[in-house]
Parts: structure tokens; C-alpha cells; sequence
């Protein structure tokens, strides 16, 4: 539940994230009014590297885009288990580590399994 | 006071993020609104001295989670999936009803304040509170932590399988037009090999 204070170590991430916000939204702003503008046809159509712009952008893209998005959530959570682990390492000792081995032990599993299907390959 | 200002900004920010990504008619649009909610709700977890759930929200939810939507998002064609997405209404509005309705269960009827344990905020607080969830979740919570692997194994295999990365099953898949409608321009398939694969 809620308690009266906020948590204070979090002021200055708090702070950094206001002025970050106040310098990307305000260059943006303050560059709309204080630009003048001068559009013909070719400054507004679509650029791509110079060359003329075929088809939609939004095309479908290859399945393979999802099974590498797939994996990296996986590994992703994997190493959000690593933090807490490394954090309390020196209070659980070796038991900690065996555990961890076992932990990454599975992972490797899927990891050889993803290798040998072909998960990591691109053609 | 300041707590109840925050409370209410992320609170605020974290519906009007997810009514956006519910409501607005681009796809691109829904995901970043959803990027918006997942940051405010870890904005809420920072409020409730939850530090390392904040984190972990940030790191998976904003950052491999949304990817994976944005992904699946650029698997289909918008204009050509229109009438396929607006038939699932029924079965849509009757899951968020069901959700609804459990969520208003939990929040009166269950019993907020449970019997105080060890873990109070005050020792949370000053211990930390990844350095907590470290104590309980590596020695008296070690067989959930094990089962945790065994199901993102599990998770693995499955969406290998399903996505069909086996020689045959992309041959086929190329077949039925499932790996991209045009020919993208080249150099693009490559650059982005490299960029994903690291290779």
C-alpha cells in the first residue's frame, strides 16, 4: 500500500527524466515557432535515401523478425532473475550458485534446441 | 500528499496510455501508447517501494516485450487483416468484461492487510528491495524459481516450433505468401540480419 513519502533515492531519476522531457518536447516546440517554413513538394514527399519510394511501408515483414523478438524475451527474463541472485550472491554461498547452474543449465537447453532448429539463422 | 500527486499522475498516464493503444486506429500508435502505460505502471511500482519490479517492468515489458508486439504488428497487413480483426468484437468485449469483473473482485473483496511478516516496509526499505526478493526467492522459494526456467524453456520450444523455422516448414511457409507480401528493397533484409543476429 501506500506510504506517506515517495521514495526518496528516486527524486533524482525523477528529476533527470522531467528535464530530459522539458529539453526533447521544448527543442521541438521552440523550433516549430522560431523556424520559418518553406515546403514545396518535393521537401514534403517521403524520403528514402534518395531514391523513389516504392510500395506501402507497412508491408509484412518475414516471421523470422518474431522468433528472434521471441527469444530475446526469453533471455530477457532469464536475466532478470540474474540481478537478485548477484545481488544477494554473498549471503547464500554456493548453494546460490548450484542453483543458478541448474537455472542456467535449462537455459542452455533451449538455447542448443533454438541453435539447432535453425532459430538463429537468418537464410 | 506528494505520494497521492505521483499516485495519481501514473495512475492517470497508465489508463489514458491503454485506452490510446486500445482505441487508436494505428497500429504503431497502439504499441508506443502501450510503451507509455508500461513505463507509468513502473512509475506506480516505484511508489509502492517495489524498486526491482520497476526495473524488471521497464527492462521486459518496455524493452523485449514491446518489441515482440511491434514485430508480430509488422507480421500482417493492416488493410488486408481489417475484417479478420473486427470480428473478434464479441469474443473481445467478453474477455474484457471477465477481466473487469475479477479485477473489481480483488479490489474489495479481498483482504488488503494481511498478517505482518518479516518483510515489512520499513525492513524492505532499508535493505533494498532487489536485495529482498534475492533472501526470499533464492532459499525458501528455490523450486518456483526452477519451475520459472522450465516454463520459459517450455515457452521456447513452443514458439519454435509454432513459427516453423524447420527447412520444410519455411519452404511451405514461403508457399502461402506467410514470409512477407513484396520483395523488400535490397540491402535492407541484410542490414537488419546484422543488426538482430549480430552477426
Amino acid at each position: 500500500m501506500l506510504t506517506n513519502t515517495p521514495p526518496i533515492n528516486y527524486i533524482p531519476v525523477f528529476i533527470f527524466i522531467v528535464v530530459s522531457l522539458i529539453f526533447g518536447v521544448g527543442t521541438l516546440v521552440l523550433s516549430y515557432f522560431v523556424q520559418t517554413r518553406i515546403d514545396d513538394k518535393e521537401k514534403l514527399s517521403t524520403y528514402e535515401c534518395g531514391s523513389e519510394p516504392i510500395s506501402d511501408a507497412r508491408n509484412p515483414f518475414p516471421a523470422r523478425y518474431y522468433i528472434i523478438a521471441m527469444l530475446f524475451v526469453i533471455f530477457d527474463v532469464e536475466v532478470a532473475f540474474l540481478y537478485p541472485w548477484a545481488v544477494v550472491f554473498d549471503q547464500i554461498g554456493l548453494f546460490g550458485l548450484l542453483e543458478m547452474i541448474i537455472f542456467i543449465a535449462l537455459f542452455l537447453v533451449a538455447y542448443v534446441y533454438a541453435w539447432k532448429k535453425g532459430g538463429l539463422e537468418w537464410d | 500528499m506528494t505520494a497521492q500527486l505521483l499516485f495519481f499522475y501514473f495512475g492517470g498516464m497508465t489508463v489514458a496510455g491503454a485506452i490510446v493503444a486500445v482505441a487508436s486506429p494505428n497500429l504503431v500508435y497502439s504499441a508506443l501508447a502501450l510503451l507509455l502505460t508500461f513505463i507509468h505502471i513502473a512509475g506506480i511500482y516505484v511508489l509502492l517501494n517495489a524498486e526491482f519490479i520497476a526495473a524488471v517492468q521497464i527492462i521486459v515489458y518496455a524493452g523485449a516485450i514491446l518489441v515482440l508486439y511491434l514485430f508480430v504488428l509488422m507480421l500482417f497487413n493492416p488493410e488486408k487483416e481489417k475484417l479478420y480483426l473486427h470480428r473478434q468484437y464479441p469474443v473481445g468485449i467478453f474477455l474484457g468484461v471477465v477481466v473487469l469483473c475479477l479485477m473489481l473482485f480483488a479490489a474489495f473483496k479481498t483482504e488488503i492487510l494481511g498478517q505482518e511478516g518479516s518483510f515489512t516496509v520499513e525492513a524492505v526499505r532499508s535493505m533494498g528491495h532487489t536485495d529482498a526478493i534475492g533472501r526470499v526467492l533464492y532459499t525458501d522459494y528455490i523450486f518456483p524459481f526452477e519451475i520459472a526456467s522450465l516454463i520459459l524453456l517450455v515457452a521456447m520450444f513452443g514458439s519454435i516450433l509454432l513459427a516453423g523455422r524447420g527447412r520444410h516448414l519455411r519452404k511451405r511457409g514461403e508457399a502461402f505468401d506467410l514470409s512477407g507480401g513484396g520483395t523488400p528493397p535490397e540491402g535492407k533484409p541484410k542490414r537488419s540480419d546484422e543488426v538482430m543476429v549480430g552477426r
